[in-house]
This record gives structure tokens, C-alpha cells and sequence, in this order.
């Protein structure tokens, strides 16, 4: 697309690590390969993905413009870029950044290309990366080059490969922690980068590393593979290794990692990464990407079966001269100041607004005299022209050591204190000083309907509007609320992580006389401590447009009712689920589209609300069909669910939660046949028969998945539950019952268009 | 100077007072799409209202984008063109002003902004948007000032023009254009 493409390769020749060179030339040549249609569009989606290159909503080629869906007439004549995708529609660039280590060049580089190829704006992930948006293929070579040039590689940045090896963005300065893991963290991602024995993972595989287990900064227990620094000794010598956690993950049901190993030494990290790798390969699912990832695996066989073939493998690993080189290393990273260690100066006035600031966004590291300072990112956007002043402060004020984080900011490091003022007034001038950090206002959230091509609503707008409401309250400087986390995913698969928040909110539609209504579940009891200790679960579907005053009144009466000391989630578990949704109860209403149509129209859209080309049904009053009824029936089921776990009640908790799928199923034969039989096993086929055989109840992405939540708790009812299947069950039946309301939805679709 | 610019941006600034409020561009970008109002593929609308000096309000195109931009604090409406062109640089600066021009008129009658919207045909930035075919040098800007004057001077009339290269030198090259007053 760039008429400058052909150029940059020559141009920057010789200053591209050869390995990286080749591997991009490769790239462009699968490109022209597949353009050419020499390469099948499903392997070349693969390729393209292992290195970064995502696709992004509307790239399928259809829109619906709150009218009507319509084809986007982008030229003819070219091939897709993988299945159903249009290859001139925009798509996205994930960026990798290991450990979310920068230095000034590498963010002046991000800056550049955020201008010359996306729109301006370079984002922070959640899992410390940079993404690019609205950025065309055929461009992506040369900004692999212009990144390459500065050493950072998009090498499985997305497909069935290592993800970007994540960590504690304090490493290394932390108060708390055991040791620094940065060097460990990187010598990591570096060896399993493109590391022939994990190139058949039937999913993506996560690793992160904490340097301590009490502070949330690395959640590594939500990763597939985690580890958190720890020492023993050792015939009178302190070690070095790690606590191993494995079978993490969060996606549309959340599993807390497995402990694997108390103490693993440090030499065998990396035989230990292979060894898993292994592991995942030889046993993990293939065919059905749903239950692909490890934590299914992991599930099914038992940490301690898992275990046992982890030790087959490593027993049967030959040595690679690697390890004890990459090890041997590591005492030479290190990572160190600019200037001299300084104290606050205390004489003068500060600046405006410092105090604040300070309070929030400045970390005192464990290296008295310096400190290292967030810059908290609106939605984890970053301008171009900011990612410059922010590569100028940190040759200025430190060397260059700069870091993403999970909460989509950027910290910089070892800044000497006495210059605590003057960097501040220079990130206010940049408009980055807002003090927020780690607030209720920093709000997390996933891509949503913006660009992804799964989100169902708009988690950045809703963030967007939360954050600007909450700031002009002025609750996230001080107070009981002002530390709690919000985090928002725009559908059920967690990529805002709203299982680990306080308060998290996931994206659902709902059906209202033939209109779809965007909402959000509101998830409470999630713990971002102790990284990641424990996931909320849902208490109910808001709409969209009630989200901010459903917010409001759960942090009121917390402020109101809470007692001394009482942390946010003990206050939940103390007033209890069912009280949590009578807060929220009368918001779930949604009026007639008549009465309120904004209630119709996401945050930060102006389109009616729709699934694909759904339009208005035959019922125009305020009439509610037999199946909204039931469905709702079944949730209420499912919530109850929840409430029987929370009194320990396991084996009702999970019957329960069968139960609500089974009458969800039920109440879609109803809805297609007309009638349906009550015994369960009965429903159970003619709920395959009907729903799934037809692939009447498939999600478009999620295809036939939800419908197994339900098979497989038919199969197993009357089984025995712990605590942990029985609250796996809920989430299923809550994932199951939004999925039976889009089928339902889809349904009365097809029969408005008869 | 190595190649032929392309991928000219050209941002055309709003009279002061300028509206703060950017919600009313989410409704008219939309309703443009909608309407298929510029002849143009057109593709979606990108809300970064929330980012402070950022892009605004973006109408995502396929041959181009048009924002409410708030780079430096200051709103305009940037044309960013993405597909290359044929032509000398006068004609891609031609297609880039008429095309922005004709978005600022529409925009000033969307009755969203309650006529609070109003665009200054007498100044403007461009941007050139490849470090590689415009490296932002002295030397390029020097090279390419004869196409500007020309371009100016056929839209304001010679002689009454001033151009100035401004920003620093690791941004994309960008020219400030101001008609001198009457």
C-alpha cells in the first residue's frame, strides 16, 4: 500500500540482525506466494499470525451501517487473507515487546510507524505488547523491517505459539520481590522463539514471571505457564529458582493455574519450558481449538499425571548447550541509573498538582534515592508525538528503561527523586501526568467492537465513558473506591481480563421485541492481588447505558456499608451475591425502543445496535415472548447457581447449573418445534438433533463450543463435583444461556425475513 | 531528495472558537458511511476522543481517512491520504486540499455542531506521510518548495503566501501554510 515499501529493505540493509532479515524476506514472499495463490488461505492466515499480522473487524468485507449490512466494495481481483477476509480490508499489527522492556529508539520507531501505516496511536495490550490498527498487509514487511532495525522481532506475536513471555514491570526495583526476574524472563522468551518444539501447539501458549506472590503486577496464576521467584537453601548455599505454575488461563471459563513445582532451580527453567512444550504437543487437542488450550489438558489428566509426563519428557531431553550458556549470562544483565540516587528536595514549592501526581504514579524502589514513575495511558493509547516525549524523558531522566504493563501503561524506571518534579512538569506539558495510576479510574479494557473482529460491545467506549465520569468525581484520588480495579472485555473471552477485577464487566446482547440491546455482565469478587488469587463471577446483564449508574451504586453502598477496614471483596462476600444483584436488579430493565432508543445504540457508536442484519420483529408493542421468558428463567437459575456454591453447597450448585442449560435448551425446542419433551436425556437429543447437528446453535466464532458446555454436563450429571468443576459448571451454563439468546435472536432474524 | 512524495496529509484548522466537544463527529462520520456521502470506499469510525491531543473522531477509509484531529491541541480536519496516486506533487496536493476542503463544508453544515464548526481556508499543514519518500530535512523541503508555491499560489493567489517547515526533526516533514492578510 505504501509507495515507499520496496525502498526500506534496501535502505535498511545491514542494520536488520540477519536471522530477522531473512525471516521478514520469507514473510514477503509467502505474501506474494498467496497472492498469486500458491498458498492455501487457512495456512497462510497461520503464517501471517505468527508473525503478528490479525485480522480486524469488518475485514470479512460486510458492514452493517445501523441500516443495513452492506458489502465495503474494496477492489476486485484479490485473494483473501485467510478464510472469509478480504485482503485490502485493514487489520491489525501486534508488536512484541518481551518482559515490556523499551528503550527511546524502540519507542520512536513504534511513534513512526503508529503514524506512517496505523492511525496515529500506538496501543498497549494486556499482556505488555504494542498493537497497531487499521494497518494494511501489504505494508506489514516493511514495518517488520523498521522494527527489526531496532531489535524487536513480531515473531508469534498471535497464532498457536509462545505469546509474548510477560513480567512485573518492577523487576528489578521492586520492594518486595525475591530476586529480579527480568534476565530470566527474557532469556526465556528468547529461547522459545521459534523453538522447534513449540511450533505444534493446537493453541497459543502464555508465560509470565512474578517476582513475588503476594502483588498482582505479573497475574501468573491466570497464565498458562507461570513462575514466581523464590530461593531455598541448598547445602548452605542460597538458590535461586521458582514456584512453577501451569494450567492457568482465562477465556470463556476461567481455570486457576495448578501449582507443578515449589521450588525449581534456575538451571532448570529452560529444560523444564521444553519438557512442557512437549507435553502440550504430544497430548493437547488439535482439533478442537476450544478445548485446546493447556488448562484443558491439564484438567483432564491431573496436575499430578500432567506432572509425571513433564519428568518423561525432561528425562528423555538431550542436552542443548544453550541453557547453561543463556544461564551463564544472566549475571551479566543488569540494568542500572543515569544519575546519582537523590532525595525529594523539600524546600520550595513543588508544582501544581505534584503531590497528586506523586501519590498515585510514583513507586519508591528498593534503590533508596530513585523511583520508578507510571504514566498512565487513557485506554492504553499513546499518540506519536507522546511515545516521543516519552523516548526524550527517558534519555533524559534515565537509560532508556522503559516498560509496558498489564494495566496498559508504561513505567519509567531509575528516575534519580530530585528529578521527580521537573519530569512531572514535563509529562503534564505532554499531557501524561494524569494521576491515576492503579485507580479506579485506569480502567483496562480489551479492543471490543472497535476492532475485534469477536467483540460483541464496545468495552473501550464503555472504559471511555466510566474513566471520564469517574475522573470528574474526582473518587479515584482518595478513599475507600479509589483503588479498586475495573476491567472490561467486550465478549466472554476475557481479553480485558474482567475475571481478575474487582468489579469487571464482560460484552452480551440481549433481545428486546425483536431489537438486540447491547449489555454488560457485571462480574464481582475477582482478586488482581496475589496475582490473580481468584475470579469474579457474574451477577447480572446490564444495559450498556446503565453500566455507569450500576457502577455507582455498588461503589456507594460499599462506601456507605462497609466496616472498618473492609477490603472491597470481603464486603462483597459479606453482603453476598444475592444482594449484589438486588442492587442492580431494576437496572436490567430495558424500555421499549420507542420510549428510549438510546438504550439501543452502544457507547461511542451512533449505529443501532445489531447483530448482523437483524431487524424488527413482527411484535412491535412492549410484548415478551415465551422464550425471553424462559431464558430469563434460566439465568436466574444459573445465578442461583452461584449462590449455592458461595454457601458450599457444591453438588446443588452444579445441578443447578445443569439444570439452567438443560431448560435453555428446552425453551429453544419450544421455540422451533413448538413443543419439547421434559426428560432430560431426551432433550438432550433432540437438542443435538435440532441445534447442533444443524449448526443452528453455532456462534459464528465460537462454533459448536457452548453447546458442548452442555453435552458434557449432561454426561456427567450425578457425578461428583469440587468446588472448582461445580464453578466451572456455572460459568458454562452462563456462556451456554448467551449463546441460546444470540441463537434465539438468529431465529427470529430469519423468521422476520421470511 | 531519493523519490516522488506520496501520501500526502493535509490538515485544514478550525476557526476559534473551536468546538471542545467532539461527541456530534460519532453521528455525522457514521451517517456519512450510511449516506455513502464522499465518493469513496468508507469504511468505519474510530473514537479517540478520549486521548488527549490525539486523532479526535477518525472516519477510517480505504483510499483515505478524514479526522477531527486535535494534534498539538489544535482541531482541524486532517486528509490522510493511504492509496498512492499518479501525478506530480501539485496534482496529489490538488486531490488532497479539494478533498479535505469539501469535508470541512460538509461538516460545517452538520447540524450536530450548531454551526459552532467552522473551518479557515487561509491556513493549513502538510504532512508528508513516509519518512522515506519525504526524509523532513531542509534540503527536502527545499526541493519540494516549487511545487508548494505553485500549489499555494494557485490557491491563494501569488506572493501572498507564507511557507514555514515546522515541528522537529524526528517528525514526519510538515509545512505550514498561511495566507497573508488582506
Amino acid at each position: 500500500m505504501k509507495a515507499s515499501n520496496p525502498f526500506w529493505k534496501d535502505y535498511l540493509e545491514g542494520q536488520m540482525p540477519p536471522h530477522l532479515a531473512s525471516e521478514i524476506d520469507a514473510f514477503e514472499s509467502d505474501l506474494a506466494l498467496r497472492r498469486q495463490g500458491k498458498i492455501d488461505e487457512r495456512v497462510f492466515a497461520e503464517i501471517r499470525l505468527r508473525r503478528g499480522v490479525y485480522g480486524q473487524r469488518y475485514d470479512s468485507g460486510q458492514r452493517h451501517d445501523g441500516r443495513t449490512t452492506r458489502t465495503l466494495a474494496y477492489p476486485d481481483g484479490k485473494p483473501t487473507k485467510g478464510p472469509n477476509t478480504v485482503w485490502d480490508a485493514p487489520g491489525m499489527q501486534r508488536i512484541k515487546i518481551p518482559f515490556g522492556g523499551l528503550n527511546a529508539r524502540q519507542l520512536e520507531v513504534v511513534a513512526e510507524l503508529a503514524e506512517e501505516y496505523a492511525d496515529g496511536v500506538a496501543h498497549v495490550t494486556t499482556r505488555q505488547d504494542f498493537q497497531l490498527h487499521f494497518v494494511h498487509i501489504d505494508d506489514t514487511p516493511t514495518i517488520m523491517r523498521r522494527l527489526a532495525a531496532v531489535g524487536i522481532t513480531t515473531r508469534e506475536a498471535c497464532g498457536n505459539s509462545i505469546r509474548n513471555v510477560t513480567a512485573c514491570p518492577l523487576a528489578g526495583v521492586c520492594r518486595d520481590e525475591t530476586f529480579d526476574v527480568t534476565p530470566y524472563a527474557k532469556m526465556t522468551a528468547y529461547y522459545l522463539l521459534g523453538h522447534p518444539e513449540c511450533q505444534d501447539f493446537g493453541r497459543k501458549f502464555k508465560i509470565a514471571f512474578s517476582g513475588c506472590k503476594e502483588n498482582p503486577c505479573a497475574l501468573v496464576r491466570m497464565h498458562d505457564m507461570g513462575f514466581i521467584a523464590a530461593v531455598r537453601e541448598i547445602d548452605g548455599a542460597v538458590r535461586r529458582g521458582f514456584e512453577v505454575y501451569i494450567g492457568g488461563g482465562l477465556g470463556t471459563v476461567p481455570y486457576q493455574a495448578k501449582l507443578f513445582a515449589e521450588f525449581l532451580p534456575v538451571e532448570e527453567l529452560l529444560p523444564l519450558a521444553v519438557a512442557v512444550a512437549r507435553v502440550y504437543t504430544k497430548y493437547g487437542e488439535k482439533k478442537n481449538r476450544n478445548t485446546a488450550r493447556i488448562k484443558f489438558l491439564v484438567n483432564k489428566l491431573g496436575i499430578e499425571e500432567f506432572k509425571r509426563r513433564v519428568e518423561e519428557e525432561r528425562a528423555g531431553l538431550a542436552h542443548d548447550p544453550r541453557w547453561g550458556e543463556m544461564l551463564r549470562a544472566i549475571p551479566a544483565y543488569q540494568e542500572g541509573p543515569l544519575k546519582d540516587p537523590s532525595l525529594l528536595p523539600i524546600t520550595g514549592p513543588p508544582p501544581e498538582g505534584f503531590e497528586r501526581w506523586s501519590r498515585r504514579n510514583v513507586y519508591r524502589q528498593r534503590q533508596v534515592g530513585y523511583a520508578a514513575v507510571t504514566i498512565a495511558l487513557p485506554l492504553g493509547d499513546i499518540t506519536a508525538d507522546q511515545l516521543r516525549r516519552v523516548a526524550d524523558l527517558a534519555r533524559k531522566y534515565t537509560r532508556e528503561t522503559v516498560r509496558t504493563t498489564v494495566e496498559q501503561n508504561l513505567v519509567l524506571r531509575w528516575v534519580s527523586e530530585a528529578d521527580l518534579p521537573a519530569l512531572y512538569a514535563e509529562l503534564e506539558a505532554a499531557q501524561l501526568a494524569e494521576p491515576v495510576a492503579g485507580s479506579i479510574a485506569d480502567i483496562v479494557a480489551c479492543p471490543g467492537t472497535d476492532t475485534c473482529k469477536l467483540g460483541i460491545a464496545s468495552s473501550r467506549g464503555l472504559a471511555a465513558e466510566l474513566r471520564k465520569r469517574l475522573l470528574a468525581q474526582g473518587v479515584h484520588e482518595d478513599g475507600a473506591v479509589s483503588n479498586l480495579h475495573i476491567k472490561i472485555s467486550g465478549c466472554f473471552n476475557s481479553c480485558g481480563q474482567h475475571h481478575v477485577a474487582d468489579i469487571g464487566f464482560y460484552g452480551v446482547s440481549r433481545n428486546k421485541n425483536g431489537y438486540t440491546v447491547p449489555h454488560f455482565q457485571l462480574l464481582v469478587g475477582g482478586q488482581w492481588e496475589e496475582n490473580a488469587g481468584s475470579y469474579g463471577l457474574a451477577i447480572g446483564a446490564v444495559p450498556a447505558k446503565r453500566v455507569p449508574e450500576a457502577l455507582e451504586r455498588i461503589t456507594r453502598r460499599y462506601l456507605s456499608e462497609r466496616t472498618f477496614g473492609e477490603s472491597f471483596g470481603a464486603f462483597i462476600k459479606r453482603i453476598g451475591k444475592a444482594e449484589c444483584k438486588k442492587m442492580i436488579e431494576d437496572l436490567m430493565h430495558v424500555p421499549p425502543h420507542e420510549e428510549d432508543p438510546s438504550f439501543y445504540v452502544d457507547w461511542s457508536d451512533a449505529r443501532e445496535f445489531t447483530i448482523g442484519d437483524l431487524g424488527v420483529g413482527e411484535c412491535a408493542g412492549e410484548v415478551v415472548s415465551p422464550v425471553d421468558f424462559q431464558l430469563a428463567a434460566c439465568e436466574r437459575e444459573a445465578f442461583e447457581a452461584q449462590l449455592l456454591l458461595e454457601a458450599g453447597q457444591i453438588e446443588r450448585a452444579a445441578q443447578a447449573a445443569y439444570a439452567a442449560m438443560m431448560h435453555g435448551a428446552q425453551a429453544l425446542l419450544r421455540f422451533k418445534l413448538g413443543s419439547c419433551p421434559e426428560e432430560p436425556e431426551a432433550v438432550y437429543q433432540q437438542f443435538r438433533e435440532h441445534f447442533y447437528d444443524t449448526q443452528l446453535f453455532f456462534d459464528p466464532f465460537a462454533q459448536g463450543k457452548f453447546a458442548h458446555y452442555y453435552f458434557a454436563a449432561h454426561r456427567r450429571n450425578g457425578a461428583a463435583h469440587d468446588a472448582e468443576s461445580a464453578r466451572q459448571q456455572i460459568e458454562e451454563a452462563q456462556l451456554f444461556l448467551e449463546a441460546a439468546h444470540s441463537c434465539y435472536a438468529r431465529m427470529l432474524s430469519a423468521r422476520a425475513g421470511k | 531528495m531519493p523519490h516522488e512524495p506520496e501520501h500526502i496529509n493535509l490538515k485544514i484548522f478550525a476557526r476559534e472558537p473551536a468546538p471542545r466537544n467532539l461527541a456530534g463527529a460519532i453521528p455525522v462520520f457514521h451517517r456519512w458511511i450510511q449516506d455513502s456521502a464522499l465518493n469513496e470506499l468508507l469504511i468505519d469510525v474510530a473514537d479517540y476522543r478520549h486521548v488527549p491531543a490525539g486523532p479526535g473522531v477518525i472516519l477510517v477509509g480505504f483510499e483515505a481517512n478524514y479526522s477531527l484531529d486535535l494534534t498539538e491541541s489544535r482541531l482541524g480536519l486532517l486528509y490522510n491520504r493511504k492509496k498512492p496516486l499518479p501525478g506530480s506533487l501539485a496534482d496529489k496536493l490538488r486531490q488532497a486540499w479539494e478533498s479535505a476542503w469539501a469535508a470541512c463544508r460538509r461538516l460545517e453544515q452538520e447540524p450536530e455542531f450548531r454551526g459552532e464548526m467552522r473551518f479557515d481556508a487561509n491556513s493549513c499543514e502538510v504532512i508528508f506521510n513516509d519518512r522515506l519518500l519525504a526524509p523532513n530535512t531542509p534540503e527536502t523541503f527545499e526541493a519540494l518548495r516549487p511545487e508548494l508555491e505553485e500549489f499555494f499560489a494557485g490557491l491563494w493567489g501569488a506572493r501572498t503566501f507564507t511557507l514555514a517547515r515546522v515541528g522537529e526533526p524526528r517528525e514526519r516533514l510538515r509545512v505550514h501554510a498561511a495566507k497573508a492578510p488582506a
